[in-house]
């Protein structure tokens, strides 16, 4: 059963439904001690780096979902939740995130014309080969909304990037880790494909 | 690249999708249900719903309507109209909005928008500046245009922006459901002004009138009621029509 994290962030309820629509069973939870039930676990979130990372320190949350990284089920981090799996964020200040993927986050510059928050449907682009990315095309535009965007140490472990004046990393992978900056419960057929490709994932690459 | 979008409007009165003219003389133009199933079905980039009533049935009406629409169609949901608390931005983005838009509550509550940025983040909210008139002599207005206020609309936008919304959407009454097109000037002006994304409302009669929008501004969207509530336009249809004029629009499959 896939396991979608409430931290406090957001609207969890699409995720939810669109795993659910697939036929995959589903629940939303908030008790740390339930994680280890989960054959995959979703950590979803919108809003502020800071605010994130503070919910998860008061709900005790972060030695769970390293442990749970650690025994090599798959893990999916959307957005914001691709974000906090990283070192640092320096969204109002520097602030240490979960650490699980090395790298830090940063924010698209202002001034080369283009507008902030990226807000609306782009594409992929250099996709990699990877389970979670199994038969979904460049061409296909997902939804996107952030002004912020993750820098991993290692560059391998981009999967594929995103063209927004400069080239970011829309989809990351470790091991049995993945993070999506877009919005896959957002993004009709293609996103959906991508959550089918997570539920069917053991995690291997 | 990012693409334009082409936002379906829903207006919402007594349960009904109701459209109007210059803000008056609101038409029933169908059942809410059916339009989500139906722009759904076209692949709408976007839905936004706007509770014309502010009253308490009409705001459980928009949290039942979202909620469904949340459960069946996979795409971006904006919602608005009356909300001058946090709380009330909490109900709509709990109940399934990943935005909601802020017009009179940005303009008769100090700080409404900044304490829904710094609650949910700047993403989460669109200030809506509604405004009648064109050009300099344009005033910005809330309450449905009954009430207006002193404002320069540059100035305004400029401090929208500040205030943490992650989005402005533009509304002219005069352009409000003639079908004539866009207030493509005004739109010129804002998206040069702002360096968060523009998306513009009223006027949209036909597909010419989005492609001028987007030739001539840097708008990131344009939001249509009167065009597909009367006739057989579509988002899908749309979106064909912008792709063979060379405006880069959303690919599905």
């Amino acid at each position: 059963m896939i396991g979608v994290l409430n931290y406090g962030v957001g609207n969890l309820a699409s995720v939810y439904n669109a795993l659910d629509s697939l036929g995959h069973e589903v629940e939303i939870f908030d008790d740390q001690k339930s994680m280890n039930k989960y054959s995959h676990l979703i950590l979803p979130g919108v809003g502020s780096f800071v605010a994130g990372m503070n919910l998860l320190s008061k709900g005790q949350l972060i030695p769970e979902i390293k442990s749970f990284a650690e025994s090599g089920r798959p893990l999916l981090g959307i957005c914001l939740g691709m974000q906090l799996l990283l070192d640092s964020s320096n969204e109002h200040g520097l602030t240490s995130g979960i650490g699980l993927i090395g790298g830090k986050v940063v924010r698209f510059p202002n001034g080369n014309g283009l507008k902030v928050p990226h807000i609306g449907w782009n594409s992929l682009c250099n996709i990699v080969k990877h389970p979670i990315l199994h038969s979904i095309k460049s061409s296909v535009d997902m939804y996107f909304v952030h002004s912020y965007y993750c820098l991993p140490d290692e560059k391998n472990s981009v999967i594929a990037y995103c063209d927004y004046g400069l080239e970011f990393p829309a989809v990351i992978a470790k091991n049995n880790i993945v993070g999506v900056q877009f919005h896959p419960e957002k993004s009709q057929p293609a996103g959906l494909k991508l959550l089918n490709n997570f539920a069917a994932w053991d995690g291997q690459c | 690249m990012l693409k334009k979008r082409v936002i379906p409007l829903l207006l919402l009165r007594d349960g009904r999708v109701v459209k109007g003219i210059n803000f008056q003389d609101y038409r029933d133009v169908g059942n809410p249900r059916t339009a989500v199933k139906i722009y759904s079905a076209q692949d709408a980039d976007e839905l936004v719903f706007i509770d014309t009533q502010g009253s308490k049935a009409s705001r459980d009406y928009l949290v039942e309507i979202l909620r469904e629409a949340a459960n069946e169609c996979f795409i971006p949901l904006t919602a608005g109209g009356g909300i001058q608390s946090l709380t009330d931005a909490r109900q709509l983005l709990m109940a399934g909005a990943d935005k909601v838009i802020i017009t009179s509550g940005a303009i008769e509550v100090p700080s409404l928008i900044s304490q829904i940025a710094g609650h949910f983040g700047s993403q989460s909210v669109i200030a809506c500046i509604e405004y009648r008139g064109f050009g300099n002599s344009a005033k910005v207005t809330y309450q449905n245009g009954s009430k207006s206020i002193d404002l320069d609309l540059i100035d305004y936008a400029i401090q929208l922006e500040q205030e943490g919304a992650g989005e402005i959407m533009l509304n002219s009454i005069e352009k409000d459901g003639l079908m004539s097109g866009y207030d493509i000037n005004l739109a010129k002006q804002i998206v040069g002004s702002v360096s968060v994304p523009v998306i513009v409302s009223g006027g949209a009669g036909n597909f010419m009138h989005i492609f001028d929008l987007f030739r001539e501004s840097d708008a990131a969207g344009a939001v249509c009621a009167s065009l597909f509530h009367f006739g057989d336009n579509t988002p899908i249809r749309a979106r064909s029509y912008l792709k063979n004029l060379n405006i880069q629009c959303r690919t599905l499959k």
